[in-house]
Order: structure tokens, then sequence, then C-alpha cells
């Protein structure tokens, strides 16, 4: 928490040295006398002397400057559920004959292939197997028969009664979400955020879904930066122990800051957006958010994340993902979205012609989950 | 201190060249800087404070202030598209050029398009795939802007710079639609796809950041003026620490299939140094789904 005042930049002493300030140093912002430039720690910089000296060798998972080593390319993608099957809920970890069944069943259910739903759901499974992340069908090595660890029971906790204006909302996206179901949406506002191209899984906490569970992870002294490749935006999360932003500002990956727990990385994320579904419809006044990154081995980190909001949960609950280290074999793309998001016309204009056509919507059977 | 008055002496004048070059203290200004005021556009020596790896640290947040988003070229202050609706809202301010020799060198034929641009610069059809992207400027359909126009709209950007020789990649992340550019540091590697930000290659030229940037899909264009390119287009940027406050900021742009030859701009990117300053959300496309796919909306009635 001392990057701001490690300073090498001496300008302001220099400066009174000579007795003059200069048309430059008497503009600069009163920030320049705390911080000539960029919050950065000692070790970051070398004067110009030692310009051509060679970094000095990484151990132990370090960045140059002495911070643990997170940067890669990173996917988070696995079969395991959120929550505990009711088939195995007396286990909370399976032998390696139980795991490959466990992954072998999860893998069906998981399927956009089954034809076992009749011609609509056929339909409505959409994406066919092709899009599928080939390490969303895997387990976690660890073998666990849930992403949550906390409660032990592997189960989201209780809910609390919510008001009668957070109901509301619940049943209004339910209701824009059975329009969507039916091929029958009214307007843009009835797809959810991903299909709108606003966030995809760029939202924190990160969960796996069908594809793209990819993640790069940049450092520079005094931040790091999580970019997710869906929808290529970057998440800088500040070290350097500045307050989060004011109470009245509100984004959609919330405001984001880090601090090291020995080797461990924290970032605690508010002012979500009060109007968003965000994580498991929480309530975003109330939504705390606390993620946690350790760095395992080379190939490995431990994401775990504590989610607590008195307005929808009776207690806190924890999650834990490994991320598993993709480059140098694979690397990022951009992931255009809103450029060519036909959908959402196609589907509007479908409907708007069914209606012409006197078609109203029609409920479907419920679609087994993908995410 | 010892070195730096005994340095003071053998200093040039602000905007003289240096006889023998004087090579500052990592981040410090010329002494020049400090004696007079400068010319404008003019910065004295100045050598960077540095990354482990020995090359200039250019993480921060910049800004240009050009206002070459309205118009590369030299431009007068302009009522904007819809001024019945939005007043002076909507209404842009005059600039000069940022491109050298203050034209661009478009091919003859190729001058028509720009035109066509610019007239339907607020127009939209999504109505048919094949011709989603005909009309209407990409920045007012909330797309990413493309390079270098990415470095000139009127929001800031953060430059993400590890120290290369252990993770050679640098971030760009720009408010604006949270368009994101990676740039692959001494990567050989060919843009594998077309892409609205380009397939970004970096290297070190001395203190210069040089960037050389293609693989762009031909839809971006480089300001609400309707200049464009095809996806023939390359672009070369120099990003070059000018002082602990200013990159000064080079584009050279080619593209055969609509210039007759490269053409070059160039302006300073400033510092921001509000106390605890960051990038907030510009996530813009709820602002234009109205205006792209309102004619399918069912309305209340119909």
């Amino acid at each position: 928490m001392t990057h701001r005042s490690a300073v090498t930049l001496s300008i302001p002493v220099m400066v009174i040295a000579f007795g003059s300030l200069s048309l430059l140093m008497s503009q600069a912002p009163q920030t320049a006398r705390k911080a000539a430039v960029e919050p950065q720690s000692k070790a970051a910089t070398l004067p110009a002397a030692t310009s051509a000296a060679p970094a000095a060798k990484p151990s132990g998972f370090r960045t140059p400057w002495g911070d643990p080593d997170f940067q890669g390319v990173w996917n988070d993608a696995t079969s395991t559920p959120l929550q505990r099957p009711t088939g195995v809920a007396s286990k909370d970890v399976l032998s390696e004959g139980e795991a490959e069944e466990f992954q072998d069943q999860l893998a069906s259910n998981l399927s956009r292939d089954r034809r076992d739903g009749g011609a609509e759901v056929d339909v409505n499974r959409a994406y066919n197997e092709h899009w599928m992340d080939s390490r969303r069908l895997k387990v976690t090595a660890d073998h666990r028969t849930s992403l949550i660890v906390d409660p032990p029971d592997g189960r989201i906790p209780p809910l609390v009664p919510i008001s009668a204006e957070r109901q509301k909302e619940r049943d209004d996206r339910a209701a824009a979400l059975a329009r969507f179901n039916a091929g029958m949406p009214n307007t843009y506002l009835d797809f959810d955020l991903p299909i709108r191209c606003v966030v995809r899984t760029d939202m924190p906490p990160y969960m796996p879904i069908i594809y793209n569970n990819d993640l790069q992870i940049v450092q520079s002294p005094g931040y790091v930066v999580i970019a997710p490749e869906m929808i290529h935006s970057a998440r800088i999360i500040p070290l350097d122990g500045r307050p989060h932003i004011g109470k009245n500002l509100h984004e959609w990956l919330g405001d984001s800051r880090g601090h090291w727990d020995g080797n461990t990385l924290v970032i605690e994320t508010t002012n979500f957006r009060p109007d968003t579904n965000i994580f498991q419809e929480a309530d975003a006044a109330t939504f705390r958010l606390t993620e946690r990154f350790t760095r395992v081995d080379a190939k490995t980190i431990n994401y775990e994340y504590t989610v607590e909001d008195p307005h929808t949960w009776t207690r806190p609950w924890t999650v834990r993902i490994p991320w598993t280290r993709i480059d140098p074999t694979e690397q990022m793309y951009e992931y255009a979205c809103y450029e060519d998001n036909y959908d959402v016309s196609h589907f509007l204009g479908g409907a708007r012609e069914r209606e012409k056509r006197g078609e109203v919507a029609q409920p479907i059977p419920h679609l087994p989950s993908v995410q | 201190m010892g070195l730096a008055i005994a340095t003071l002496a053998l200093m040039p004048a602000a905007g003289q060249q240096a006889a023998t070059p004087q090579q500052p203290a990592a981040g410090q200004l010329g002494q020049s800087a400090s004696q007079h005021a400068l010319d404008i556009g003019q910065f004295p020596p100045y050598k960077p404070a540095r990354l482990s790896d020995g090359h200039p640290d250019l993480n921060g947040y910049w800004q240009s202030l050009v206002t070459a988003d309205w118009d590369v070229q030299d431009h007068e202050a302009q009522p904007g598209p819809k001024p019945e609706i939005n007043g002076v809202y909507g209404a842009g301010p005059a600039g000069q050029s940022i491109v050298e020799g203050g034209e661009i060198p478009y091919r003859p034929e190729a001058l028509a398009k720009k035109k066509k641009n610019f007239e339907t610069r607020a127009m939209v059809d999504v109505s048919n795939d094949k011709t989603w992207h005909n009309l209407g400027d990409p920045e007012m359909k909330c797309y990413m802007p493309g390079v270098p126009r990415a470095n000139y709209l009127p929001y800031p950007f953060r430059i993400v710079q590890s120290a290369g020789a252990t993770y050679p990649y640098m971030l760009i992340s720009y408010e604006y639609a949270s368009a994101t550019r990676i740039i692959r540091m001494n990567s050989k590697e060919e843009a594998p796809i077309p892409a609205w930000m380009g397939w970004s290659r970096g290297r070190w030229e001395g203190d210069t950041l040089v960037v050389d940037v293609t693989g762009f899909r031909e839809e971006t264009w480089f300001d609400r003026a309707g200049d464009y390119h095809s996806d023939e287009l390359h672009v070369v940027e120099r990003y070059t620490p000018v002082s602990p406050f200013h990159l000064m900021y080079e584009a050279t742009i080619e593209d055969p299939k609509v210039f007759t030859r490269p053409w070059k701009i160039r302006f300073p990117l400033y510092r921001h140094m509000e106390q605890d300053f960051q990038l907030l959300e510009f996530k813009c496309q709820p602002f234009t789904e109205e205006m792209l796919y309102g004619r399918f909306v069912k309305r209340p009635g119909s």
C-alpha cells in the first residue's frame, strides 16, 4: 500500500534546487508532488544508466517487480456444476471411478446434440456440439461434486424473503425470458445482456459457460488487469489502496480494488449497476463480492470467490474454480459481438412477422441450462 | 543534486538543438524546460523512467486533446447531424489537421466514397445482413473504433505494460466501448483473421514503442467526416515519451486501394493526473439499440 509514496522521480526537488519554477512544473497538477507519474514500486524503475540491464529471472512466480505473477492466458472451463446434484448429495469428493461416471453423466446432460426433447426442444437447443469448449466436459481435477465449497453441502444457501419491488423485477425478467424462448420477444430489452452484447463472461465473478472461457491476465507495477475474451473488456484493478468510486457511480463490471494477502491477490468489487441482473439475481445495493487468486503451480490458478448479500441469501457462500493456463499453445483473439449482432434484428423481425400472421407466443418446455 | 547542477551550464537554451546531446537523469525533464518557456509543439530532451527490462514505462491513463474525431483534416465548427434536435449538444468544434501536409492523399476515385460516407454518417440499415455496414459511422453505432481512431476519440485509455522479458504482451484498454488491444511484442505471427482493432505487433526502437498494425476489418472509419480505408490498411504507430506527462504519438497510414501514398498523423497524448483517476465504463451499446432495432419493437397498441 506504499506505492504512491515510492516515487523515483525527483522533479520537485530539482526545481527547488534551481530556485525557479519552470513553466511546466508550475502547471503540473497537485498530484505531481505526491507521485510525479504513476504509482510505481521502487523495484520497477531503474535509472537510465542501467537501461540495458537484463531483467532478473523470476522465481516462485514473481513479476520482475516482486508481485505474485498471474500473467498468461487462462481457461476456467469445467463441467463440475455450481451446486451439488442430488444424486451425489452425500459426497463432496468422488473417487477416480465415481468421478469418471459423474463426468460422463454431466457431459451427456450438457450435450446440445441430444435428441430426447422432441422437435421444439431440439430446435431450441440451437447450438450443436461444435460450439462446446471441450474443457467444459471435464470435471475438476480434485473430483469435487460442486464448485461451491462453502456451505459444506455444496448448495446455494437458503434465500431470504425479497421485497415486492425485487420480486416484480424477477417476474419481469422471467416473462421476458419466456417471450424470448417462445421466439416472440417484444423488444431488445427482452434479451439478456450477453445476447445484447453488453457483457458476457467479463462480468465478475467468473463462471464457465458453453464456449470461450479464456481470460488473459497482464500485470504492471501497481495494477492487475484481467481481460476475458468475451466481450473484449479489460478489468483494471488498482492495488494502491485507493477508495472505491463514488456511490452514485455504477458499472456493469462493478468497481474493483485489489490487495495482496501474502501470495494471494484479493479483489473486492462494489458499485454494480442496480438496473442489471447481477450475479444470481442478487441486490446490487447490498451485494458484496470478494475474489481470491492464488497461483498453485505453473499451469494453475486457484480462483475462489465469496459472495454475500443479506437481501438475497441467509449466509455468505464460496465457490472455487481452477483456472488452467493455456498459452502459449493458445492465445486470445478479438471477440467482436455488437458489430455484427444480427440476432437481435432477426429475432425481433421474426416475431413481428409472426404476429402479422396471427401467431401468439406459446410457452415451450423448460430447456436444460448450459450455463 | 550535484550532478544535476554540474550539467546545468552545459544545457542548450530551449528550442535550440544541443551541439552535444545531454542526457538528463531518468524521469527528469531537461533543465532547459525549467529555464525557458517552450515553443508550441517542442519538448526539451527527456530521458524517461524505465521498467526493469530497461524500456520506457508507458503505463498510465492517456488521452488526446485534438478534435480529429470530427475530422482528421482541417475542420471548421459544425452543427452535427441533427441540429433541430440536438442544438449545440450535437455540434463539433473547429480544429486543425493532424495530417502531415494537411491533406489525406486519396486516390481520385476514392474521394466519392468519403463524401457518401459523410452524407450517410447518421443513417443506419440493419434490415439486410449484406448491407449492414454500408451506412453510418461505426462510432455512432458503438462499434469498435479501429486504429488509429481509438487514440484520438475523446475518451481516455490505459496502456498496460508489463516488463517484456518475462511477459511479451501489452494491452491498451480504451474507455470507449471497452475496446481492448493486445500488443504482441517482437511477434512474427501474421494476423490470423481480420479484426476491428487490427492485429498489433510491437517492438522498441530506442525509447519509442513501435506498433505495426495489420489485419483490419474494412468497416472502421478514421473520423466522423467519413474518412475511411480498405481491408489493406496498414498502420505503423510510434509512441515516444517526451515528458513525464506526454507521449508523442505518430502513425503512418498506408492503403494502396484508397490512398496514393502513405501519410502520417501526429499529436501528443496527455497523461491524466486527476487524483485517483481511472477508466469508467462507456458501454455504449444500450445507447444505440433503439436507433438500430427500434423499427422491430412491438409498440403498445400495435
